[in-house]
């Protein structure tokens, strides 16, 4: 009998599993995206981190807070994805040099100045934009934001204050030259 | 709500000090129709942090029944692999006692048949023995 209650919790099904997961599955999504830019790319990654997450659900019980474990892994997932993909891999390399052109193409065709945040956004420091998606975005507390990204409480603020910033500052100067 | 109370927010939210309350307060407002006029540059940054909020991942998770169904594969072949040595080797013996079998069937048939062949030749000899004893007894 105390084997049983022991060795049930263990046993989670698939219900079970996206019971929990489903909650948070697109905050992982947005995350990702926010980092990797592309969707289909930031889709690869949560479908990546929820299935990692699947095969070792047997420690997830262990696991007080899941969504911020996914997110943690999410976050590292994708920067070694951009980590790779800085180093070495010429063709995405140069994929990304034409995706650049065609941003740029994009920015004087964006009419739409909520878009034109985004593109804003996605030149800023990888830090910055996890820091400014966490709190300006998902809401997270500083505080899970600080264990979520490791850092001292003080980065946090310095790093979201540049964020907001850096934001406010290319978006005023887009509303004066009117172009926004 | 007043545009001081906003700008107050503001320059706090520029330098990271806002609460997590006061930041909902500058969402609402921005989202919100009224807007004063100088203020109208900041409206695309809340707006959209509240746009980028409504972003869904659309692809369904494959969560693998399948590796499931792959256990079960693995484990039937292996029991498979496993009657099939059992009875394979039970096969294999069989055929070895039968070829054994075979192999002294014939062995034994051969001496046999030697034997026979001896015994022949060995009445000869009697026959010889016959013949030397009638010789013994004329003498």
């Amino acid at each position: 009998m105390k084997v049983k209650q022991t060795t049930q919790p263990l046993v989670m099904t698939q219900s079970e599993f996206l019971h929990i997961v489903m909650p948070f599955k697109d905050k992982l999504y947005r995350l990702a995206k926010r980092l990797l830019i592309s969707s289909e790319e930031a889709e690869d990654a949560t479908q990546e981190v929820l299935m990692k997450l699947w095969a070792g659900k047997k420690q997830m019980e262990r696991y007080r807070n899941v969504e911020a474990f996914a997110m943690t892994m999410t976050k590292n997932f994708c920067l070694d994805r951009l980590k790779s993909k800085q180093s070495g891999n010429l063709k995405l390399v140069h994929s990304n040099y034409a995706e650049e052109g065609a941003s740029l193409q994009r920015e004087v065709e964006t009419r739409n100045s909520v878009e034109w945040v985004e593109r804003i956004m996605e030149e800023l420091p990888e830090q910055q934009r996890m820091i400014l998606q966490l709190r300006d975005v998902e809401e997270y507390d500083y505080e899970e934001i600080e264990k979520l990204l490791d850092m001292k409480p003080t980065a946090i603020r310095v790093a979201l204050s540049r964020a907001r910033k850096a934001v406010r500052d290319k978006l005023i100067e887009k509303h004066r030259y009117g172009i926004g | 709500m007043g545009s001081d109370r906003i700008e107050q927010l503001l320059e706090k939210y520029f330098e990271a000090a806002t609460t997590a309350a006061e930041e909902r307060e500058l969402r609402a407002y921005f989202t919100g129709g009224d807007i004063a006029p100088h203020l109208e540059a900041y409206t695309p940054m809340f707006a959209f942090f509240s746009e980028a909020r409504k972003e869904r991942s659309t692809r369904q998770v494959p969560l693998k029944p399948r590796t499931y169904t792959y256990q079960w594969l693995s484990i039937a072949a292996a029991a498979v692999l496993m009657f099939g040595l059992y009875f394979g080797y039970e096969y294999r013996e069989q055929q070895r006692a039968e070829y054994a079998y075979a192999q002294t069937r014939k062995a034994l048939g051969m001496i046999a048949q030697n034997l026979d062949r001896g015994t022949a030749k060995v009445a000869h000899l009697g026959e010889f023995e016959e013949a030397k004893q009638k010789i013994y007894k004329n003498n």
